[in-house]
């Protein structure tokens, strides 16, 4: 009797979820993530704020996600139907101008938080011994991240986004032997048309998110699997504060994402993001054009290059001086001898800060011109 | 039992031959794909000469973007009242030039080229002279062909 009577009484939320867990742990043992979440430890310093800006990228990422599947119930790629069907989105579907404008601005605040990230773990070393795998990664999801970018600029068919296909897409073409075939595959033909818009589709709604999917699954694993990096002056101090990742951090976290989806609302609705007009072929590039502001440092070192340095074409000469500076920063963790045997590299912190002054410089002189 | 002994030498043959069936079937699966994602040759609207216009069209000192095929051409008279006809493709990275009256030149927008009426490559980054066409006046009006 005394067992039916308990059996009737409604389950407690707290004995209801730990059933759950419960059931879940008995299948998969859950509980052993659990306390793997709670043994985890942040330390705490005075450098601890740039532990939030992966978490930043991934929330952005996350949004972008939502939003691009959004937009593919009404997106007609074609061009013929592209530019209409965004104006459509645009005008006609309830919401969706805002749907387009979070899209595009977090797509931008996504790049701004991984490129900050990227140089806070840069300056503080975080990269060293046992984190390589962790900032290669790191550096590949940036440039996919880029992908991604370049990708959907195309998607809307506007004049901007046709020249700037054309110029990046003719950037590849400088490649040295395989640039015309590296060329060819991405537009699809010689020219940008129909094709390449297909392509870019492609590229941007399965290829790219597929490849980030599984690099930050990795990257998030790796990140689980060693915990946070100390910086190496406050690593080498008797004793470094620390809380636990659960549920301290991850609540510090999920803070500073209503702040960001609070910044993102607020550009989405008061700076929408505009359509221009429609791509045409067979007009002149518009006055004025310049590139999505994360490439804007390398359209002005490009523009300001000479026709001909040392018998190669400046264009190619840009192409191959990117190509380099990309390898070098993917490899810092192995070129960076000194902060591999804990040691204090000045020479690489250095080197970080000239290319931000250098990235900042180029991209101020960019915009200005 | 015994184990069966396998001599190195067979061993090794194996091994190089485990390798190259790998290889064969990495490259039986990559190669359509590749050859997949190549464009193929489109037999596209192959132009020789296109008909831009009538001579009184175009005033002295303008320019006009035209259509040759699937590639754009821009169009310019001069002030003497002779025509020059160029491809409109920028050979620095492909974008679209256009005849500007206030400059007197062929400007790119893109990275700030410039090209003299002649087409020849004066200023930025232009490592080469646009392409030019070849202008022909028949019973009053304008055709362009390729040169």
């Amino acid at each position: 009797m005394s067992n039916n009577h308990e059996h009737r009484r409604p389950l407690r939320p707290s004995t209801f979820a730990s059933a759950v867990t419960d059931w879940f742990d008995e299948r998969i043992g859950v509980r052993t993530l659990i306390d793997m979440a709670r043994k985890k430890q942040v330390p705490i310093h005075r450098h601890s704020i740039w532990y939030y800006l992966g978490g930043v990228t991934l929330f952005l990422f996350i949004i972008q996600v939502i939003t691009g599947i959004l937009l593919l119930f009404y997106y007609r790629p074609g061009a013929d139907t592209a530019f209409e069907s965004i104006r459509f989105i645009m005008t006609k579907v309830q919401f969706g101008w805002l749907v387009r404008s979070i899209h595009t601005w977090a797509a931008n605040l996504m790049i701004l938080a991984a490129v900050m990230h990227m140089f806070s773990v840069f300056l503080t070393k975080a990269y060293r011994k046992p984190r390589e795998l962790t900032w290669i990664t790191g550096v590949l999801l940036l440039a996919l991240a880029l992908a991604l970018g370049f990708s959907g600029y195309l998607l809307p068919w506007n004049e901007l986004a046709y020249f700037a296909t054309k110029v990046g897409t003719e950037i590849t073409g400088a490649v040295p032997f395989v640039g015309k075939h590296m060329l060819e595959l991405l537009r699809g033909g010689p020219q940008v048309n129909d094709a390449t818009l297909s392509r870019f589709f492609g590229f941007h709604v399965a290829l790219f998110p597929a490849l980030f999917t599984v690099l930050l699954g990795i990257h998030l694993l790796l990140v689980q699997k060693q915990g946070m990096s100390t910086p190496l002056n406050i690593e080498k101090k008797k004793e470094v504060k620390s809380i636990p990742f659960f549920p301290n951090f991850l609540l510090r976290d999920l803070l500073l994402w209503l702040i960001v989806l609070n910044i993102l609302a607020i550009l989405a609705v008061f700076f929408p993001s505009e359509l221009g007009e429609k791509a045409d072929p067979f007009a002149p590039a518009p006055a004025g054009i310049v590139p999505e502001w994360y490439f804007l440092f390398m359209f002005q070192i490009l523009k300001m290059l000479p026709p001909k340095i040392l018998f190669v074409d400046g264009d190619v000469f840009g192409v191959l001086l990117f190509g380099l500076a990309g390898l070098f920063w993917l490899l810092i963790p192995f070129l960076d001898r000194s902060s591999q045997k804990g040691l204090q590299s000045r020479n690489f912190t250095y080197i970080g800060i000239a290319a931000i002054i250098v990235v900042l410089f180029f991209t101020i002189l960019g915009w200005v011109s | 039992m015994t184990e069966q002994q396998v001599s190195p030498t067979k061993r090794s043959t194996l091994i190089k031959l485990l390798w190259g069936g790998v290889a064969a079937f990495v490259a039986a699966i990559c190669y359509p794909i590749f050859a997949y994602l190549r464009p193929p040759a489109v037999s596209g609207e192959k132009v020789s000469s296109v008909l831009v216009g009538a001579v009184d069209d175009f005033d002295p000192g303008s320019g006009v973007h035209f259509r040759f095929g699937n590639e754009p051409g821009l169009l310019v008279r001069l002030d003497d009242g002779s025509f020059k006809a160029f491809s409109a493709t920028c050979t620095h990275l492909d974008c679209t030039v256009q005849y500007r009256e206030d400059m007197g030149l062929i400007w790119c927008a893109c990275h700030n080229g410039k090209f003299d009426l002649r087409g020849r490559n004066i200023a930025g980054p232009p490592p080469r002279p646009l392409d030019e066409f070849q202008v022909l006046i028949q019973g009053g009006e304008v055709h362009v062909k390729q040169s």
